[in-house]
């Protein structure tokens, strides 16, 4: 079993935020590069508003559906307290891929609780490696705000066991088909978010690095 | 969806337990597929409306739709029909009968268990219709198997005269993971033949097919003994062996790969004898079953009193890694490994919430503001959210249709504090015409003093907008005659002046109707006339917004619970009573709002404006807005 090492990757948002399209293509890309798979989805009552997680599972022969609490490798996380409510699932050296909108809901606008001041810092407290940065900014900025998902792809795709490359072929092959308009900015997005990643990560890396 | 529908045998697909079960049922050459949507259950009939050459349909409840399944396998079809666990409740007196005839074209019953309560109102165990209507079980671990379950359940159906259950749970119906398919085997419809001791099930004649469900359950055990769905998967570990099936297969495999595992998939009638060939083989015997001990009772019967099971497993929930690692761990005398690394943050709870404009909202708006006043009976459906914040006006919610009889209830039993109160019944649409409309019969029938509400939204809109007989369109969004829900409620004997059909974004209007209906002793309906805001049925209007300097922070909007409405600022105020009290300032999420117009009665000093009039307002005031 030792060369079966499985790639999990929790996908953590809200309803209508485009979650579970993003955890596709994320398992889309695996399967063709020939792995095995498995999408487990969890979005509780059919409603808009309540809370979104998708597993995604890959490896040579992938068995439970579900990720192990501690062993996530990558949180991508399109909100913000979202990130914090499930970042004690990653393994120890994950990353947590975070946008920081905050969406609040009406059990907080109506006072009942509180959104947390700076949940970022409170999963830096707790020990997590976080990238954080606006994607809603960047997709605001290539004139659509649809383009979250891909910026979101584009961010992660350093920390894949597979070329940054296949995982972008795999979101414009979805537009190449139906939108064909819309294959550039796509391309841009995933470009965008990949480099505020990086910028993220440099800024966390310890200046004293080997140059 | 489509993309199942329309790949090519030999293809190899990411499809969910539900994609899969749809495609192995047209592969299998299935003529006839019938459900009422249910999470986990609903995209099966979905995913199948988009094959040719097969009928399908959503029926009114899941009764209708074993019975429309049984009348086709009669006729000789291959017939199916998929629900959630609590739709066989319903199905079940079709169900239990049928078992006695037997099949003619095979008869496929997929039931989906939501195991952990993602989404139901409780956590039951379908295999126990197995050993109650003497019915092979099968259960698939994955997508893959589902896919091939569907079809060998066909052939087991018509090789042993015995409608077959498929046992799915959420973790398969809402999985996906890699199919390949096949290609569909056509087959004739032999038609119905005149066979009254097998089809009218009179005492006389029911008692003849006694032994022959007893014979059929005989020589199931032989096959399930042998079948090619109950397979060791060895390990060299043997300090425990696993007996287990379903997805909690997938997680023992996960947690322990180096044990020996007998998975079954056909496990009614169990295969006792595998079982204890296995148990020799192995130190200790553990049975993993996600919900009910079903197998390690019948193993216990057999004599296998050492089994483990229950004694170290939970019975609510999943069998998740995180479940069984630590447990297993600990029978074998070990400390169990530490489960997380980081510390658990727990930022605020995020529960489901009804939709910015959902109609549901002034219904519920309006009842807070009678809440001292009413008892309130619900149902099963979105409406259900009425129960939580800001409207706290649900009192109650059992089984789809309960609202009515149980309201009938509450008027009936009426103590010293509730006698003055006003009972309310609240159903939606789609559950009106599932299980609601025999309890208004009965509420009308034995003269109960109940005011229904029947929310009428024009969708089964909790499982995600599918159609009904109400909506006017089929599953396969075709025009479908359509219930007129006055009319129905008219014939079924209230009275004409007591049914009243209202707009629920009118607020005021909502609230008389309401009030007025209470005061009077006598079965009364308000309808509801505005369409779910995801429905086909809606259109949206221009947003609102809040003039901030005409809003005085009463909070008032609030309570209607639009998610598109939020807290700007705060402040705190000493009111003349000397108590001191918190002001909420608010504003509109723009891009939220459909322009409902709900909350704008609700707002005392006319705050909340449609955006063109703020700019006509604003240029009225300054001769200008923004400086442009």
């Amino acid at each position: 079993m030792t060369d079966n090492i499985i790639t999990n990757i929790l996908v953590c948002g809200i309803g209508g935020q485009g979650v579970m399209t993003a955890a596709e293509i994320l398992a889309q890309t695996a399967i063709a590069r020939g792995l095995d798979v498995k999408k487990s989805e969890v979005a509780g009552m059919a409603q808009r508003g309540g809370v979104v997680t998708s597993h995604v599972r890959f490896g040579r022969k992938v068995f439970s559906p579900v990720i192990t609490p501690g062993t996530a490798d990558i949180l991508v996380a399109f909100e913000v307290a979202e990130a914090a409510r499930w970042a004690d699932q990653l393994r120890p050296g994950g990353v947590a891929m975070v946008n920081t909108i905050r969406l609040v809901p009406p059990i907080v606008s109506t006072g009942l609780f509180s959104y947390p001041d700076d949940p970022v810092a409170q999963m830096r407290a707790a020990g997590v490696t976080v990238y954080d940065f606006d994607a809603g900014a960047i997709a605001r900025e290539l004139g659509d705000l649809k383009l979250v998902n891909t910026v979101m792809l584009g961010a992660i795709s350093d920390y894949l066991p597979f070329p940054a490359a296949e995982l972008e072929e795999q979101v414009v092959a979805r537009f190449r088909a139906r939108k064909p308009t819309l294959v550039e900015v796509n391309k841009r997005a995933f470009a965008a978010g990949r480099e505020a990643a990086r910028e993220r990560a440099e800024g966390a890396r310890p200046l004293a690095a080997n140059s | 969806m489509s993309a199942a529908a329309q790949a090519k045998p030999n293809s190899r697909l990411l499809l969910s337990g539900n994609d899969a079960i749809a495609r192995g049922v047209w592969e299998a050459g299935c003529q006839v597929a019938a459900a009422y949507p249910g999470t986990p259950s609903t995209e099966i009939l979905e995913a199948l409306s988009a094959y040719p050459d097969l009928y399908s349909e959503w029926s009114v409840n899941e009764k209708v739709s074993m019975e429309v399944a049984i009348g086709a396998s009669m006729s000789g079809a291959r017939a199916f029909c998929a629900m959630k666990h609590v739709g066989m409740n319903v199905a079940s007196d079709a169900f239990m009968t049928q078992t006695l005839c037997g099949v003619v074209g095979g008869l496929v019953i997929a039931v989906a268990d939501d195991v952990g309560l993602s989404s139901s109102q409780n956590e039951q165990d379908s295999r126990f219709w197995g050993r109650f209507g003497h019915v092979p079980i099968l259960e698939p671990a994955d997508s893959q198997e589902a896919y091939e379950m569907a079809q060998y359940a066909f052939e087991l159906s018509e090789a042993e005269n015995t409608p077959v259950i498929i046992r799915l749970t959420t973790r398969v119906c809402h999985v996906k993971a890699l199919v390949t398919v096949g290609e569909r085997r056509t087959r004739p419809i032999g038609g119905f033949h005149l066979d009254a001791r097998r089809w009218v099930m009179t005492p006389a004649n029911a008692k003849g097919m006694l032994p022959k469900q007893m014979e059929r359950e005989a020589r199931l055990r032989e096959t399930a003994e042998g079948s090619a769905w109950n397979l060791l998967d060895d390990g060299r570990d043997r300090r425990i062996g696993f007996v287990t099936s379903g997805p909690a297969y997938q997680h023992v495999r996960e947690s322990f790969p180096d044990a020996p595992v007998l998975k079954l998939g056909f496990t009614h009638p169990l295969p006792v004898e595998k079982v204890r060939a296995f148990k020799d083989s192995v130190d200790r015997l553990v049975v993993v079953e996600e919900t009910e001990p079903l197998m390690e009772n019948e193993l216990r019967a057999a004599g296998m009193l050492d089994v483990h099971g229950k004694d170290i497993l939970p019975r609510l929930g999943e069998l998740l890694p995180s479940v069984l690692i630590p447990a297993i761990f600990r029978l074998r005398g070990e400390e169990p490994p530490p489960a997380s690394t980081y510390p658990k943050i727990d930022p605020f709870p995020r529960p489901p919430t009804m939709c910015a404009a959902c109609p549901h909202m002034g219904v519920y708006y309006c009842l807070n503001r009678l809440r001292r006043k009413v008892q309130i009976s619900g149902d099963i459906g979105c409406y259900t959210l009425g129960a939580g914040t800001p409207w706290n006006a649900l009192d109650t919610t059992i089984s789809m249709g309960a609202s009515m009889g149980i309201a009938l209830g509450m008027d009936k039993a009426r103590s010293e504090e509730t006698k003055d109160k006003a009972v309310i019944s609240v159903i939606g649409d789609s559950t009106f015409l599932h299980m609601g409309m025999q309890g208004m019969l009965d509420i009308v029938y034995n003269r109960g003093n109940v005011t229904t509400l029947l929310l009428d939204n024009r969708s089964t809109g909790m499982t995600g907008g599918q159609h009904h007989a109400g909506t006017g369109k089929d599953l396969h969004g075709n025009e479908a005659p359509r219930v007129d829900f006055a009319r129905l409620v008219e014939a079924l004997g209230v009275k004409p002046e007591r049914i009243k059909v209202v707009d629920p974004y009118k607020l005021p209007v909502m609230f008389k109707a309401i009030k007025d209906e209470i005061a009077v002793p006598e079965p009364s309906v308000i309808i509801t006339n505005q369409p779910c805001v995801l429905s086909e049925f809606y259109s949206k209007l221009k947003p609102y917004t809040v003039i901030d300097d005409a809003c005085t922070g009463c909070g008032n909007c609030i309570n209607v619970g639009c998610p598109a409405i939020t807290v700007k600022r705060t402040a705190k105020e000493v009111r003349k009573t000397g108590v001191e009290a918190e002001l909420k300032f608010v504003q509109i999420d723009t891009a939220m709002c459909t322009g409902c117009h709900m909350c704008v009665d609700s707002c005392g000093p006319k705050a909340i404006v449609t955006q063109d009039r703020t700019i006509a307002e604003c240029a009225a005031v300054s001769g200008g807005c923004g400086g442009h």
